[in-house]
């Protein structure tokens, strides 16, 4: 069992204890715990179950690369899945449970897929799931969703808040281990400004557990000095609980800050993303130990032997009362040592190498504990626990056992790997070591910036070195030559000194041992999480997989939610080794950002809730929100769709709103037109190149629609040009098109007609607009007094500005609805005063606000098209039947040329008329006319479509516009339309201007 | 005519520091050749100050300043009263010459970001150094704050002032204050 040792651990307070449960059951821990520490020791040592086969999981790790320990976290608002144990640190009242069980941990009915382990080897799921193919849909995929996934999704929406911080420094430096901090202190001495995080709460990263000095000092204590060092320092922040999680191009990092996962109770945001450049970039990030290849290596109590050491040292936590120590190099024998002195009991250390250890073997061996060497665990007895370990040769087939030795823990050591993903994130490249085994940043092939210069240099054991000494000399140099590449000239003061390495080579094992027969192979796990085991690689290598990318995802070896940590290195020398190839050769999958998964809300951000994004209001916009407004988006824009009154459908308001403006006079927000000023002695000219009819001839005080297209000829905006003087415009957009359409100009003005005298410049905001529309209109505005608006003194498609009602006005008498209509603009921060004295001076007229559907209706029931309905990106003007706007006159005009492509300017193309339902009934949007025959996709074959349909109250019946194969040739015919209920209906092809043709209800 | 509002009437909201919205001002975007002594010479006496900026600065403050905005393009602060005088005295002034000057003081909310850590409030949400030897008074950036375009200047020791467009006001106010929130100090500066 593990338990609680009697010698606190470094980093535990024993005064203080935390009361927390798993999977319902209350458990107890102490400040400065983990939760994997916690549970260890409460003796909770299996934790979950895996992914393919269900076999009992226990903690393998003490730090991100766990793969096994995560559970679901919290509950409610703070429910999240797949949370490290390893990485969580223990706070009262935490609540966890396992993942990926079924009924319950201990016992679990998936687990019945391990006895048909044999069957679900490699590839199983694309071997098994392909025939018969009409099984896919109804039988596999919901059987394999169900099965898929370890943690569950959230179900509430997530009650923390998070924020994104930008910082700029010259030197980043990532990991606060000695090499961390080592490589910080000589950037800051240099003067560079520095910033060093740690991903944990915790100083000094290995070097108090594993012991040795610095400067002659215990390693405990120099950590502590340098840290007051840099505090003093006041370039160098230095930050915890902060992961570097991903490094990409010039000098863009990603910092992940938990601010209060250890202690929820605060109010602050939950996670800081730190968007971060650097100039130069240092990766002090450690090296992982690895696991070894033997039969029964994922039963629970199997665990790294750095681990076991952590535990003890940091929580005082014993994973086992007997723990035999498996190893191929001498650090394994640390762990031994370490125990020992703990007084927890060795039965063995297991040796891997014919010839053993060093000086720490001699070191064991005088503390009284066995030695073996040239041996190797044939396989670990247990199923929930470990029981003990079969002793057997390391060269030879695991047959022959020569001993079983009980034990209830086992700490293996695999030799130890650099972590490189920092460095590979952005294209550092590798090299393999062969003597020890490991991929190492190649110094010569580091990721470049935007000057073809490296921007990530390594630091300590991450750049391979795993020696006390070489770690501290490697990141002292790394700390100067970032500063140095950063701008800075850095002292030449000495490393700090560190115990030389005294250690005999290790010795790669990839499975153990040597020769292992296929019932031991296929109980050899690399990959914990997604169930990947020696046989499996070896398995997909036989049927022809040579790319390790291709085995990765055919084996789902590292695919999981550890990313291969632990199980990169062996997967691939396995596969190496099947393939009769070097490791090299074979090389490695692709290391991607983030290094471990980060929150999806540190990703937002502050983006959630009520800022999710930005929602553009008018002036006038509490007016509709107060007064029961439907609103719809309209770009960023949240208009009025129709103000229901009591208990109408909005079908019923629309009809009002629209029977109201017919007959009295209604009111619109107009204010989010796009309004652009477009000034200069090119104006004139520039606007006749930006529209398609002529603007240059437009008279001060007169007003012109005019359409414009993109180059390649297709129609983009609409809108109604009035000239304010000689030299001045102002554009009017669609409300979606406004900055698009600035942008548009702003392009054509600064990159092509550069000499163009000619300013722009977006207005929109400045005003607040609203259109006067109804018969009655002209009553209402006069009601305000103050600007003569008679038929005479302001003509249709005329402006003039003055005092309207004691408002600084600009009115407009322009119309899209086919009545007599007035657009006024006022100064936005006189927009609500406005619309205010609009509504009280049009209540004895019946006036009455309307939402953009009555608009629309109005409009089709004039046949005015709509940016957006008529056009979609691949209509020009002509198929619309808008010619009369398009100047033959004008020797160019962008998308003049576009317009005159063949296939743009066929008789053939799909133009606009009106539609007619035989039966008065409204067509459904977006409809296609069909007629007899199918085309080449086996569709019915189609001649047209619905672009815009309603129904009319005006004229009682469905109205609709739609773009028809020689549509206008065509008056009078009948067309069919296919419905999605598979019954058609007719419509008659008729003009599409419905109501008051000869336009005398606008100009009266 | 009744009095003209700005977009949140005033609101303001108290975090680790205090975020305001500061009513109506007279702001004039003014596209020209900055080049051009006429035009400096015009846009200075109607701002009351003695230079155009320099590339990313602020010269004067709200009552009367100028805000590089781009190569050819300065905004230009004057009391709102005074504006739309202002407009025609730069019309009459430079008339003949090739310019624009557009009114555009209600295109505009105008906020306040006040107190220790008014910093870090701005470094959460614009792609800016905003570290002390990088950002000092006068500094100006004309960028986006969080989803939205804005410019802002350091009026003074922990001051500092931000417009955007009126219509995302309302978001501009929210993620400021959200931003400035207790326990979001992020004590980097």
């Amino acid at each position: 069992m593990s338990t609680r040792l009697s010698k606190a651990g470094r980093l535990v307070d024993t005064s203080k204890s935390v009361a927390f449960t798993f999977n319902g059951k209350k458990m107890q821990g102490h400040a400065g715990d983990t939760l994997a520490s916690a549970l260890l020791a409460n003796d909770q040592m299996m934790v979950g179950r895996s992914f393919k086969y269900h076999r009992p999981r226990g903690i393998v790790a003490s730090g991100a690369e766990e793969p096994n320990a995560l559970v679901n976290l919290g509950s409610g608002n703070t429910f999240e899945p797949n949370q490290r144990t390893t990485t969580t640190e223990l706070f009262d009242g935490l609540s966890a449970t396992s993942q990926n069980h079924w009924p319950s941990l201990d016992f679990d009915i998936g687990a019945v897929n391990g006895l048909f382990a044999n069957y679900l080897t490699a590839g199983f799921y694309y071997k098994m799931f392909i025939h018969p193919r009409p099984l896919w849909k109804y039988v596999y995929e919901p059987f394999i969703r169900q099965s898929a996934g370890l943690g569950k999704a959230p179900k509430d929406t997530d009650g923390d808040r998070y924020e994104h911080f930008y910082a700029y420094v010259d030197v980043a430096v990532i990991g606060g281990g000695v090499a961390g901090l080592q490589a910080a202190l000589a950037a800051g001495e240099a003067g560079a400004k520095v910033l060093l995080m740690e991903q944990t709460a915790h100083f000094g990263g290995r070097a108090p557990v594993d012991g040795g000095t610095i400067d002659g000092i215990e390693a405990e204590t120099w950590i502590a000095g340098a840290l007051a060092r840099l505090d003093e320092m006041p370039n160098v922040t230095v930050r915890r609980r902060m992961m570097g999680a991903g490094v990409y191009d010039h000098g863009y990092l990603l910092g992940y800050e938990r601010v209060k996962d250890h202690a929820p109770e605060l109010d602050a945001p939950r996670h800081r993303l730190w968007r971060i450049r650097a100039k130069q970039i240092v990766t002090a990030t450690g090296a992982i130990e690895r696991p070894i290849s033997f039969a029964g290596n994922d039963i629970p109590g199997v665990m790294l032997a750095s681990a076991v050491r952590d535990y003890a040292v940091n929580y005082g936590v014993a994973v086992g009362q007997k723990t035999v120590v498996v190893t191929n190099n001498d650090d394994g024998y640390r762990t031994a040592l370490k125990l020992k002195e703990l007084g927890v009991d060795v039965p063995a250390v297991i040796d891997a190498r014919e010839d053993g250890a060093g000086a720490l073997a001699d070191a064991a061996r005088k503390a009284g504990i066995r030695v073996e060497p040239g041996k190797a665990i044939a396989k670990v007895k247990g199923g929930k626990r470990v029981e003990g370990v079969e002793l057997c040769r390391m060269q030879g087939n695991g047959g022959a056992v020569i001993e079983t030795i009980k034990c209830d823990a086992v700490a293996m050591s695999g030799g130890w790997s650099p972590v490189v993903h920092l460095w590979s994130h952005c294209g550092g490249k590798l090299v393999w070591d062969e003597v020890e085994s490991h991929f190492k940043p190649d110094p010569d092939r580091a990721p470049t910036n935007q000057e073809g210069k490296p921007f990530v240099i390594t630091a300590g054991s991450a750049s391979g070195p795993l020696g006390l000494g070489e770690v501290l000399s490697d990141a002292d140099a790394a700390g100067k030559k970032a500063a140095e590449a950063a701008g800075f000239s850095a002292a030449s003061t000495p490393a700090p000194v560190g115990d030389a390495r005294d250690e005999k080579p290790m010795q790669p094992v990839w499975m153990m041992p040597s020769d292992a027969v296929y019932n031991l192979r296929m109980k050899m796990w690399l990959d914990y999480q997604n169930d990947v085991k020696v046989s499996d690689v070896q398995l997909a290598a036989r049927e022809g997989y040579e790319s390790v990318e291709h085995t990765k995802r055919y084996t789902t070896l590292g695919m999981a939610t550890d990313q291969g940590k632990l199980s990169n290195i062996n997967g691939l020398a396995i596969l190496a080794d099947t393939l009769g190839a070097e490791i090299p050769q074979v090389g490695t999958t692709t290391f991607r950002p983030p290094y471990t998964p980060i929150s999806m809300g540190s990703i937002g951000g502050e983006a959630r809730g009520e800022i999710f994004q930005p929602i553009r209001h008018t002036p006038i916009q509490q007016w509709h929100i107060d007064n029961g407004a439907y609103m719809e988006p309209v770009g960023h824009w949240r208009r009025p769709y129709t103000f229901p009154r009591g208990s109408e459908t909005h079908e019923q308001a629309v009809n009002r709103e629209i029977t109201n403006t017919r007959t009295n006079v209604g009111l619109l927000d107009a204010s989010t037109l796009g309004k652009i000023i477009v000034k200069g002695p090119d104006a004139a000219k520039f606007l006749d190149l930006m529209y398609t009819n002529m603007m240059s001839t437009l008279k001060p005080g007169k007003c012109r629609y005019g359409l414009m297209c993109n180059e390649n000829g297709f129609l983009m905006d609409d809108g109604v040009v009035a000239r304010l003087d000689e030299e001045t415009f102002l554009v009017h957009t669609t409300s979606g098109g406004a900055a698009h359409t600035h942008a548009h100009m702003e392009e054509w003005l600064q990159t092509e007609w550069w000499d163009m005298k000619v300013y722009t410049a977006d207005v929109t905001e400045q005003y607040a607009q609203i259109a006067v529309v109804g018969p009655k209109a002209r009553k209402v505005l006069e009601k305000l007094g103050g600007m003569d608006v008679s038929k005479d003194a302001l003509k249709f498609m005329e402006w003039t500005q003055g005092k309207l009602g004691g408002f600084d006005a600009r009115i407009f008498r322009i119309s899209f609805s086919g009545e007599l209509s007035y657009e006024i603009a006022v100064p936005a921060s006189q927009g609500r005063a406005f619309w205010d004295a609009l509504m009280e001076a049009g209540e004895e007229h019946g006036v009455m606000p309307y939402g953009t559907e009555c608009l629309h209706v109005m409009r089709a029931e004039k046949g005015f098209i709509m940016i957006g309905d008529e056009t979609d990106g691949t209509v020009i003007p002509q198929d619309l039947g808008l010619n009369w706007a398009i100047s033959k006159k004008k020797e160019d005009f962008i998308g003049k040329r576009g317009q005159q492509r063949t296939f743009l300017a066929s008789e053939d193309r799909w133009r606009l008329v009106g539609l007619e339902t035989v039966d008065g009934s409204v067509l459904p949007d977006g409809a296609y006319a069909v007629v007899h025959g199918h085309n080449e996709n086996g569709q019915r074959t189609m001649i047209g479509r619905v672009t815009s349909t309603y129904y009319s109250p005006t004229l009682g019946r469905g109205i609709a516009m739609g773009l028809v194969k020689h549509g206008p040739e065509r008056m009078g015919e009948l067309v069919e339309f296919a419905k999605t209920d598979g019954s058609t209906v007719m419509a008659k092809i008729v003009d599409p201007v419905w109501y008051d043709k000869e336009g005398e209800k606008q100009n009266v | 005519m009744s009095e003209a509002i700005s977009v949140l009437a005033g609101a303001n909201t108290e975090g680790f520091c205090r975020v305001s919205e500061l009513g109506l001002h007279g702001m004039i975007t003014v596209r020209g050749d900055l080049s051009n002594a006429d035009l400096a010479k015009a846009l200075c006496a109607v701002a009351g100050v003695d230079a155009l900026p320099e590339v990313r600065k602020m010269v004067g403050g709200l009552e009367g300043g100028i805000a590089w905005m781009s190569p050819d393009e300065l905004m230009v602060f004057v009391p709102y009263a005074q504006v739309v005088d202002k407009v025609d005295e730069l019309n009459s002034t430079l008339a003949g010459s090739h310019f624009l000057a557009v009114n555009v003081s209600d295109a505009r909310a105008v906020f306040g970001i006040d107190g220790a850590g008014a910093r870090e409030v701005i470094a959460k949400v614009a792609p800016v150094d905003m570290s002390p030897e990088a950002f000092t008074t006068g500094d100006l950036r004309r960028t986006r704050i969080a989803q939205v375009a804005a410019a802002f200047w350091m009026a003074g020791d922990d001051s500092f002032r931000l417009i955007c467009f009126r219509s995302v006001g309302d978001y501009a106010f929210k993620l400021l204050s959200v931003s400035a929130a207790k326990g979001g100090e992020v004590g980097y500066f």
